[in-house]
């Protein structure tokens, strides 16, 4: 590899990183060669990303300088240029993919991102699938892909636009030996195609390390040592790179590390066994997770079960500790058939899951005797039994600190720890060391031997590395729910003629998989016809469709999501329609009459005649009245003084006294109303039965027309009021969760490093959640107006208008929101607060604006919803058009672009 | 079922909502600053209504009229033309419009029985009615006063004392501040519940722990009493020091009983957030999910408009949810200071419905660990 060829692909000078309190980086200065593969090496955590997505420009540099392909990366300017030529995978399996697409989609979408037209991407996604062998597999959902497929799937996405600096971060964590050397082999072909391309990739497996061409040891945010691996290795005087990678720690990071080793087993079976599986068969749906797995492992054993992720270890683990009940066959733990309901055995096994599982919000100390007290340990030997295990597994410093706050390997510590709090028999660990740096790994093997060795116990475990492998007394290799192959490491080896564990079980999977493994070299990548210069717009409709395209397959795909998009509204609009409702009806009054006259029953009469009142049993006494009103069986009582008819005609002033529940004070002002207005009414009719017709002076009609609502129904006043609501929160809520989703996922780094810009980004996301808007306008419209019967007399065509504005005005709102937001939780809580409140409280649904005061009125003239109500209320009740609305159009389309601006302004194009 | 096993897991979750501070703000939200808002911000049922005069008649009892409109029932009228009236009504500028016609004074005098004309927007539902009574008993009044000279008669003079029990003076921060407290309990129990068990799904405690010797119903039950605790207290929080102290709400009732009420409340609101969580496996989906039961729940419980005047199916639907029974409840004890014997059957109601709650919660919690 001509390494020499051209200065640096990247230059890092004292570039140093701080999160928080957490320096991932410390003056980090390195040339990374041009043209060649160039290798971070070191455990988790210690800022290989972090250095990795600083290069991408993913992630804002804080202090220092990093120059990639002849330009500092901070540089706005040069980092769009540079963009188009850079690709970039971030760790985890499959993380910017989108699970939900196809193969062929996921890879669709990222020619999309870099503007390929649809020649070009079905030219290149074609050839890219042939060469990785996806091509039978191109319609498959990304998330039922196996771990190699997924890894092969990011490699085409990223290749789609023939970068001239690939960086890949553990591309292989998790994947089969097979899938992995298949993946190098891979990179390789490319390479060779592609002589000047950069590769730089970030691997936690040293036997990884060993193809690369130059490498870099990384130790907590320092650089240990670079050059090749010969030279490493001969700096250091040893022979393979984890040896030479331990020798470069400094002293007091490798103190304790003597080499992986465990003694023989020397108490030789007993022949009981600790854990039997016979014909254990697990099926999820027609999908069989594990296919008819027998083992058997004797007390003290350590058993070590090998295979890809989701080959089925993790369901075999599952089903010995009960957690999942077999669909077939038996797993018996010291010979009892293992019943998830029986707590006796669970008291013998200690469990240690593959992700840390232990309660990060309690500190290590909470979290040890939180378990000893699960596990019902007698409260007086907890503090003894916990000091020992924070004796035995060094965690004595910490004992206080949060698991957060620890590196990796303590945690895998403490999570030992916590596994073995309650002395059980048998321990089950599922990949324990993933992610850990040599030393600690070495050390927590060290622990086993012991566990194993000294106390007898069975330790059942899985592992992705090989010199793990190889300390296990006996090993099984599982490929897609089967167990190939399972005997001592030295048998493996020898059965199979290899000349290591990892060629044994490479020649075994190839075996199984009965393809003649690299015999069929992929074909090499074309050279790209050159497409000339890709030289980035300022705005590209074919990236913003991308991810209009990509959002909408996706959304269609999420019957949840899609589902509540378009059903969420109805049913509200069914709820609020029904439940906000102002009409008072038959509500129950109760009458104290002293008088019991024909006059005043007459009154009573009117009252209890009208559709608003219904008349309960008089009234005994004030008691009485007191205890029904109380127990709200009357909202009304009326009390009729002696005599009331006698004075009455003589024209003395009587008093009727009538006491209104007032719990409710907007129903007690209604009825208050009613009965003020009957009141009146009955006394006019009155003075004219007492005085004849003849006209008396100071009489006069007071005409009341309800206008707009003749009947003046709850229905027809609330339904068009409703509309503003319902399509500002839904949409809202559903624009902020797809941005906010790909931050939490992760998938939003292929907005940070590709040509996409911030409003391609914006206003791609809000296209298709716009159309859900008019979909949900139009079925809330058509429920208004045929189910609610509620009588549309304006203009549909202004009504229409008026929601189209308001959809980009509610999506847009999303936007704005989002970029506030990292949880898709705090996201949801933030959008029904933001929409839901000033929509319900300050936009005429209940209270006019009109009669607003202080920040109410001011949130009600500005906030969009107020606008979309008059347009809605005068459309729908006032019979009004275009002209008359006019003024409240102009407040909705100036808030487009002002909430589209504050988006993209505080919308980061990068990590920070 | 081991009820340390339930104490210590509970403890747990008091310590995990300990170290959240976004819960723990929105927890103090929800019932100190949230409450407090609302309560202030909502007018009272006729607060500054807007209204517009035609006065055709310009006489010295128009002018009366006109006047006797002022805050804060209503904003000073504004007097307009004729032909004003539509657009302005159209516009929602005003909510009603009266209109007095030329020679109003001299007929009234003359016992003509003249017309006087009052428009309402009808779409405005919360004012109109209220308004409209406001609005001719004003009048009414000032015509009477005015025509006292001339009248010769006896008139049948009764008059109609209305009093407002439980809040003399329909003050609606009243009804907000408790409305506000009732949503927030509701809210909270189910988000906080909800929340924690897709925590532990998310962050795979949850497996780790069903390989202990903890069985589902103590998992869920830890969730329960801690979640519901939290709550509990804040309620009691809120009561006293916001809507008694900071509002000045007299409160009518035995606080300690409506405290058991919602105790028994937010065993059936927690295993609502558990029943919620299971069926939405992820928190955004448990989000939108929430929006949906959580809105119904509370404009159809009676919180926010009489239950009376809803369709009969509603209502009897609506009596499957503990905010039903728990509305009606708080308003008979916290306003109208209603004791035992009167909210009985809503306790009786709560208890069973819990328990309803806690049974399929369980059934469904169980099905979800599998």
């Amino acid at each position: 590899m001509n390494a020499a060829a051209a200065g640096p692909v990247a230059r890092i000078e004292g570039v140093g990183l701080v999160f928080g309190r957490t320096r991932a980086l410390v003056d980090v200065s390195l040339d990374l060669p041009a043209g060649t593969t160039v290798g971070l090496i070191g455990p988790d955590g210690v800022g290989k990303s972090s250095l990795l997505s600083l290069i991408a420009g993913a992630r804002a540099v804080q202090t220092g300088r990093i120059s990639v392909l002849g330009g500092d990366i901070s540089d706005v300017i040069h980092r769009g240029a540079v963009q188009p030529r850079i690709a970039y995978m971030p760790q985890g399996l499959g993380r910017n993919l989108y699970p939900t697409l196809s193969v062929a989609e996921n890879v669709d979408f990222f020619g999309r991102l870099f503007g390929q037209d649809t020649a070009e991407r079905q030219g290149r996604i074609a050839r890219l699938l042939e060469s990785t062998g996806l091509a039978p597999f191109a319609d498959r959902p990304a998330q039922k892909l196996s771990g190699g497929m997924k890894q092969k799937l990011g490699l085409c996405c990223a290749l789609i636009h023939d970068p001239d600096l690939l960086i890949l971060d553990e591309p292989t964590t998790g994947v089969d030996p097979l899938s992995r050397r298949q993946f190098w082999e891979l990179i390789d072909s490319i390479r060779s195609a592609r002589a000047d391309m950069s590769v730089i990739v970030a691997t936690a497996y040293m036997e990884e390390a060993a193809r690369f061409d130059w490498l870099v040891a990384m130790d907590s945010g320092h650089v240990l040592a670079t050059g090749t691996p010969a030279e490493l290795m001969a700096r250091t005087g040893t022979a393979d790179l984890d040896a030479a990678f331990v020798a470069l720690l400094p002293r007091e990071r490798r103190e304790g590390y003597e080499g992986m080793a465990i003694p023989p087993r020397t108490t030789q079976a007993d022949g009981t066994a600790a854990i039997e599986a016979g014909g254990l068969t697990m099926r999820f749906g027609d999908f069989t997770a594990v296919d008819n797995v027998s083992f058997r492992i004797e007390r003290g054993e350590i058993f070590g079960f090998l295979g890809s992720n989701g080959c089925g270890k993790t369901t075999t683990m599952k089903m010995l500790t009960g957690l999942l009940p077999a669909s077939a066959g038996t797993a018996r733990l010291f010979g009892h058939e293992v019943d998830p309901r029986d707590m006796e055995t669970r008291r013998r096994v200690g469990y240690m899951s593959q992700a840390f599982s232990l309660y990060t919000e309690l500190t290590v100390r909470q979290n040890l005797v939180l378990h000893a007290r699960l596990f019902e340990m007698a409260e007086d030997d907890i503090p003894g039994r916990v000091e020992a295990m924070v004796g035995r597994f060094g965690l004595a410093d910490v004992v206080d600190a949060l698991p957060d706050a620890l590196p990796l390997g303590i945690r895998q510590r403490l999570s030992l720890a916590v596994a073995l709090i309650h002395g059980p028999d048998i321990l089950i660990l599922d990949e324990p060391t993933s992610g850990v740096d040599p030393v600690a790994r070495a050390g927590f093997w060290q622990m086993l031997g012991e566990l194993s060795r000294r106390d007898g116990v069975t330790i059942f475990v899985s592992t992705h590395f090989m010199n793990e492998a190889a300390l296990c007394d006996r090993i099984s290799l599982m490929h897609a729910g089967r167990v190939l192959i399972s005997d001592t490491p030295a048998a493996i080896v020898e059965r199979q003629g290899a000349a290591d564990l990892e060629a044994a079980f490479i020649a075994c999977l190839e075996d199984a998989i009965g393809e003649g493994g690299t015999a069929a070299p992929p074909p090499p990548l074309a050279e790209a016809a050159e497409t000339g210069p890709t030289r980035s717009r300022a705005f590209d409709p074919r990236r913003m469709l991308a991810y209009t395209t990509r959002e909408a397959l996706e959304l269609r795909r999420d019957p949840i999501r899609a589902t509540l998009a378009i059903l969420g509204s109805l049913i509200l609009m069914f709820v609020i329609g029904y439940g906000i409702n102002t009409d008072v009806r038959d509500l129950s009054f109760a009458v104290l009459d002293h008088d019991d006259t024909t006059i005043s029953r007459d009154y009573v009469l009117d009252i209890a005649g009208s559709p608003y009142f219904i008349e309960a049993t008089p009234l005994t006494g004030h008691a009485d009245m007191d205890a029904r009103m109380r127990a709200g069986e009357i909202s009304l009582a009326l009390e009729i003084p002696p005599g009331f008819a006698r004075d009455l005609a003589r024209g003395v002033p009587v008093e009727i006294g009538a006491w209104i529940d007032g719990a409710m004070p907007s129903r007690a002002e209604t009825v208050r109303g009613y009965v003020q207005g009957m009141h009146a009414t009955w006394l006019a009719r009155k003075a004219r039965e007492l005085h004849g017709a003849a006209a008396t002076p100071g009489s006069f009609d007071l005409v009341i027309r309800y206008r707009y609502n003749p009947t003046v129904e709850s229905l027809i006043a609330m339904v068009p009021a409703v509309l503003p609501m319902l399509l500002l929160m839904i949409p809202a809520m559903l624009t902020v969760l797809s941005i906010v989703r790909e931050k939490e996922l992760g998938s939003i780094v292929n907005f940070y490093v590709t040509p996409v810009t911030r409003l391609e980004f914006l206003l791609g996301k809000q296209l298709p959640y716009i159309a859900v808007s008019l979909l949900n306008f139009l079925l809330l419209m058509a429920f208004a107006v045929f189910f609610f019967q509620v009588p549309f007399t304006g203009s549909f065509l202004a009504l229409t208008l008026g929601a189209v504005l308001y959809a980009f005005v509610a999506t847009a709102m999303g936007l704005f929101i989002s970029t506030f937001m990292r949880s898709q939780t705090a996201a949801i809580f933030a959008t029904a607060l933001l929409t839901l409140i000033p929509s319900m409280q300050f936009s005429g649904l209940m209270d006019p604006v009109s009669s607003l005061e202080g920040a109410g009125a001011l949130i009600g003239r500005i906030f969009p919803a107020a606008h979309f109500t008059t347009i809605a209320r005068g459309t729908f009740s006032k019979g009004l058009g275009f002209d008359d609305l006019a003024a409240s159009y102009w407040p909705l389309v100036l808030a487009i672009p002002v909430l589209l601006g504050l988006a993209a302004i505080f919308l980061r194009k990068q990590e920070r | 079922m081991r009820l340390a096993n339930v104490l210590n897991l509970g403890i747990k979750e008091l310590r995990g909502l300990a170290r959240d501070t976004a819960m723990l703000i929105l927890i103090v939200y929800s019932f100190s600053i949230a409450v407090y808002m609302q309560s202030r911000s909502v007018p009272d049922a006729l607060n500054r209504a807007a209204l517009a005069i035609v006065d055709g008649d310009q006489s010295t009892l128009s002018t009366r009229i006109t006047t006797a409109f002022y805050p804060p029932h209503f904003n000073p009228p504004v007097l307009i033309g004729e032909h004003e009236m539509d657009a302005r009504l159209d516009m929602g500028l005003d909510t009603f419009a009266l209109v007095i016609p030329p020679g109003f004074e001299r007929d009234v005098a003359a016992g003509r029985m003249p017309e006087v004309q009052l428009n309402i927007d009808a779409t405005r539902m919360t004012q109109a009615f209220t308004g409209g009574g406001y609005i001719s008993s004003i009048v009414g009044s000032e015509v009477r006063e005015y025509v006292d000279r001339y009248r010769s008669a006896p008139m049948p003079n009764a008059d109609l004392a209305l009093r407002a029990r439980f809040n003399p003076a329909l003050d609606q921060s009243w009804f907000g501040a408790i409305t506000n407290v009732i949503t927030s309990v509701t809210m909270l129990s189910i988000i906080l519940t909800g929340a924690a068990l897709i925590r532990e799904r998310e962050h795979g405690t949850i497996e780790h722990l069903l390989v202990m010797p903890v069985t589902p119903t103590e998992i869920m039950l830890s969730k329960v009493w801690s979640m519901a605790l939290v709550v509990w207290v804040a309620t009691a929080f809120s009561l006293l020091v916001v809507v008694q102290g900071l509002l000045g709400v007299p409160l009518g009732g035995s606080l300690t009983l409506f405290l058991a009420a919602t105790a028994l409340q937010l065993i059936a609101t927690t295993c609502m957030g558990i029943f919620i969580a299971t069926i939405a496996g992820a928190m955004p989906q448990f989000g939108l999910l929430m929006m949906l039961i959580l809105m119904p729940l509370q404009i159809l419980s009676g919180a926010m408009t009489p239950r009376e005047s809803m369709p009969e199916v509603i209502q009897t639907i609506m009596l499957a949810a503990p905010n039903t029974h728990f509305v009606i409840l708080a308003q008979a004890i916290l306003f109208r200071g209603a004791g035992f014997a009167v909210v009985w059957p809503q306790f009786a109601a709560l208890v069973v419905i819990s328990a309803a709650y806690f049974f399929l919660a369980l059934a469904q919690f169980r099905r979800f660990l599998r």
